[in-house]
């Protein structure tokens, strides 16, 4: 066979291997992409809560994409006992200011970072919360202080769309 | 290739016979253009948008569409509400949420996550309160009737006097396109019933058609997306078929140049 | 098997290849000698492979979303459809994927009973091949049911009532194939695992059909016997593979058609109405690619013997390479089988057609004339072709043995000429 007509012949079977593989992928794309949240699921994505019953010093937890938050209305010396801690002593270290901008709400998602049980409130060594699982200790803002868990309680993504409502996520 | 032929032949020899078969027997349909049939077909917004309305403001208080959510009301390949719309449409709802702490149901405005509301808590209280018949749930109407959108609007355009010698009972109604001729649905649609937001003039006919394209995309709301998908899949195909047939003849040359 | 030995390539391919032959049975699939005058309806096996394994994946990705409950399942199917990404392209896509199985097996059955496909030594392929297609329509039946619409529930309502034709035990069976005193979500739970079963079984079953196939070797248009490898031959891979992928891109082209622009004609719309067990629907229809037997089960007014009739008219299949008696293979060279043939065909298009009207008057009357004779093709007809037909004298070979003999001459033309 001619030089040219090899190079024609290598370019046409190269030309529909190529062709032929996009099409497998693009039949195998949407297998796949169905094992991702459906559009049902990313609709719940977002929670709003109405916290106007919640009285200073006293928390509620709301499900948000299917695991516990923690909405704590802290006291004044619950804040202060936040802000006094010297990031030396954490573990994890981070400022209280940046996990409650808005000081007076503590919005956290309430799964210890060890292997995820959920913590009880008011317990623990710190005044915060005590997971019974393995003995972590958080402080008041949901700091890890003592204990096996690795970081802080995680917090989410909210804002205040009014000052009785936050919408979580 | 003699066989393919005699085949191709039987077969549109049957499906002929069956039409004229069919057309003998079966009332004609009113048929309209639909903006959504054929290969190109798509939605017409302003229709969709009109047809919701009508939906909310005439139907909505016998029927239900309950695999809607309020969410796809913004989405693509439907009416195309704002987000901010959409969510004022749902909120115009109370839904039924709870438990709460105290263990009590509770009802709430609506949100897009959550599907259309019901005008009735099960089937059995639906038909209780119309007559004993059921209005149907109009998620999938317009596929669940031989005729589709054609037979939909001509339903709600075929109510008529019943000839002289048909006794109809009260509660009972005359159309021309039901099977059976009787519905229990009195006539939804007059001239003028709803005031259109866009300033359309809503006539009987009119309205008829702007429902009738909502519950299509209700129960279609892929349809443009397939469309889409479907003419790129062909393209494709056909492309990979040229390549194919090509390096098919290539490779079967070297037979050929053998004997 | 054993006349070839492949070595790999690689070390680590040896290593393998000598504890587990893939490598070889890869070579012996590629290099297998296949007649090279084969036509494309010879593509439809293939074809099938592929119709598998895309409904086993369709199927796969719809079973993590589905719900196998009577109060879920039409919500659930409704959830796929709008909310899974991709959920109505995987849904139209396993819907149509079954009517476009059956077309590709029918046009596959029809051809071996045009080419004499079943014939000594190939009984085995048709029996396995007849197996398979029992399971095909117990698998069809049975997912026909999960959407749980109203064709679904009263579809599933016959048949199961079918047999209760058993004397003395039937009633007992229906009650046990229920799991309860109607259709209700026990037949819908069981229906959905067993559903989930069949694909399996048959794909067990296409691996003997294929095993079977490759101890005599493909059958060819003209019927002949060919020895392995000849001129008469080529490797699989590259020259059926690609008339293979070939056929089937095209066949995809009408599957496309179907999902993206019709993805419902070929369904009943009364599907989309949820089953409902107080309100039948006024005409009770399987899909299309069951109505023959249909027709076939309605046509004889005994219940028992309707049920015995339907299954006797696949039974019968499985008979074919007793039944046809005649020596020689292929259609081609049998010009009178030839036309019985195509009457057969149309016979068969005709029980379809009953089958989906109501079953009286004149549509009754032809759906009873279409299914006697079409037992009287196989069981009369078949066997008296055999010993009366007249055949055309076959050729020696499918090259031409000689140069410039265009015709192909049989030995008793060649005697003739010489005289």
């Amino acid at each position: 066979m001619s030089e040219k007509k090899t190079k024609r012949r290598e370019f046409l079977f190269t030309a529909s291997y190529a062709v032929g593989a996009v099409g497998v992928g693009a039949v195998i794309w949407p297998l796949v992409d169905q094992m991702n949240p459906d559009a049902s699921v990313k609709a719940l994505a977002s929670t709003e809560v109405d916290v106007s019953s919640v009285e200073p010093g006293k928390s509620i937890t709301v499900l948000w994409r299917g695991k516990p938050v923690f909405i704590k209305r802290r006291t004044e010396e619950e804040i202060e006992e936040a802000r006094a801690v010297k990031m030396e002593d954490l573990k994890d270290p981070q400022k209280d200011e940046d996990r409650a901008k808005n000081p007076e709400w503590l919005v956290m998602l309430g799964v210890c970072t060890h292997l995820g049980c959920v913590p009880l409130n008011d317990k623990g060594d710190y005044n915060g919360w005590f997971c019974p699982c393995h003995g972590s200790h958080y402080d008041t803002s949901g700091r890890i202080r003592k204990g096996p868990a690795p970081t802080n309680m995680s917090i989410p993504q909210y804002e205040f769309l009014d000052n009785n409502t936050i919408k979580i996520g | 290739m003699k066989n393919i032929l005699k085949i191709s032949f039987l077969i549109i020899l049957i499906l002929f016979g069956n039409f004229q078969v069919k057309a003998n027997e079966k009332l004609q349909l009113l048929k309209i253009d639909w903006s959504f049939k054929g290969f190109f077909g798509k939605f017409d917004r302003g229709s969709l948008q009109r047809g919701y309305q009508v939906y909310t403001e005439v139907c909505a208080s016998c029927h239900s569409m309950q695999y809607l959510s309020y969410r796809n009301l913004a989405e693509k390949g439907g009416p195309e509400f704002s987000i901010e719309q959409a969510k004022a449409i749902a909120s115009n709802f109370e839904v039924k949420d709870g438990p709460n702490n105290d263990g009590e149901m509770f009802t709430r405005p609506g949100r897009l996550s959550d599907k259309f509301v019901k005008p009735y808590a099960n089937v059995q209280e639906a038909a209780a309160s119309n007559g004993g018949a059921y209005p149907p749930d109009m998620s999938v109407l317009v596929k669940a009737r031989s005729g589709g959108a054609n037979y939909i609007y001509s339903v709600l355009l075929g109510y008529d006097d019943p000839p002289s010698d048909m006794i109809i009972d009260d509660g009972v109604y005359y159309n021309t396109y039901m099977p059976g001729n009787k519905i229990m649905m009195p006539k939804p649609l007059d001239d003028g019933l709803v005031e259109y937001s866009d300033g359309t003039e809503a006539t009987e006919e009119q309205m008829a058609k702007d429902v009738t394209t909502f519950l299509a995309w209700a129960a279609e709301p892929q349809l443009e997306a397939r469309h889409k998908m479907g003419f790129r899949a062909i393209i494709y195909l056909i492309i990979l078929i040229i390549l194919v047939y090509l390096s098919m003849k290539k490779i079967w040359s070297r037979i050929e140049s053998e004997i | 098997m054993s006349d070839h030995e492949y070595n790999p390539k690689s070390k680590f391919g040896k290593w393998f290849n000598d504890r587990l032959p893939l490598l070889t049975l890869a070579s012996h699939l590629a290099d297998y000698p296949t007649p090279k005058n084969l036509n494309y309806w010879w593509t439809f096996g293939g074809i099938l492979a592929f119709c598998l394994i895309i409904q086993i994946l369709t199927g796969l990705t719809l079973a993590m979303h589905y719900i196998a409950h009577a109060d879920f399942a039409f919500e659930s199917v409704e959830h796929i459809m709008r909310d899974v990404n991709y959920g109505w392209l995987i849904r139209y896509v396993h819907a149509n994927g079954s009517s476009m199985f059956f077309l590709a097996v029918y046009i596959h059955i029809f051809r071996s009973l045009f080419y004499g496909s079943y014939k000594s030594p190939r009984e085995i392929i048709w029996i396995i091949g007849i197996m398979i297609y029992v399971l095909m329509m117990a698998a069809a039946f049975m997912g026909y049911v999960l959407p749980w619409g109203q064709m679904s529930f009263w579809g599933a309502t016959v048949i199961t009532n079918l047999f209760s034709a058993i004397p003395l035990v039937g009633e007992s069976i229906v009650t046990w194939l229920w799991g309860g005193y109607s259709v209700d979500n026990p037949t819908l739970t069981r229906f959905f695992t067993l559903h989930y079963l069949m694909p399996f079984l048959i794909l067990g079953l296409v691996i003997l059909h294929i095993w079977a196939l490759h101890v005599p070797g493909n059958n060819n248009p003209i019927g002949i016997d060919i020895k392995k490898p000849s001129k008469d031959t080529v490797p699989f891979h590259p020259y059926i593979v690609i008339k293979d992928i070939f056929a089937l891109l095209m066949f995809m082209l009408l599957f496309a058609f179907f999902v993206f622009y019709s993805p419902n004609i070929l369904g009943h719309a009364d599907n989309y109405i949820e089953a409902n067990p107080l309100v039948t629907p006024t005409h009770i229809v399987p899909e299309w690619y069951l109505l023959p037997f249909y027709a076939i089960l309605r046509s004889i007014p005994d219940k028992l013997m309707g049920v015995v009739a339907m299954l006797s008219a696949i039974l019968v299949l499985a008979a074919v390479p007793w039944l046809d008696t005649s020596k020689i293979r292929s259609a081609v060279f049998r010009p009178l089988y030839k036309q019985f043939y195509w009457i057969l065909i149309i016979d068969v298009l005709i029980l379809g057609y009953v089958g989906a009207m109501p079953a009286e008057g004149l549509y009754l009357l032809v759906a009873r004339v279409a299914t006697g004779y079409y037992f009287v093709h196989f069981l009369v007809i078949l066997p008296v072709l055999g010993a009366k037909e007249k055949t055309i004298s076959l050729p020696l070979s499918i090259s031409r043995p000689v140069l410039g003999d265009p015709l192909n001459l049989s030995t008793d033309k060649k005697k003739e000429s010489l005289n």
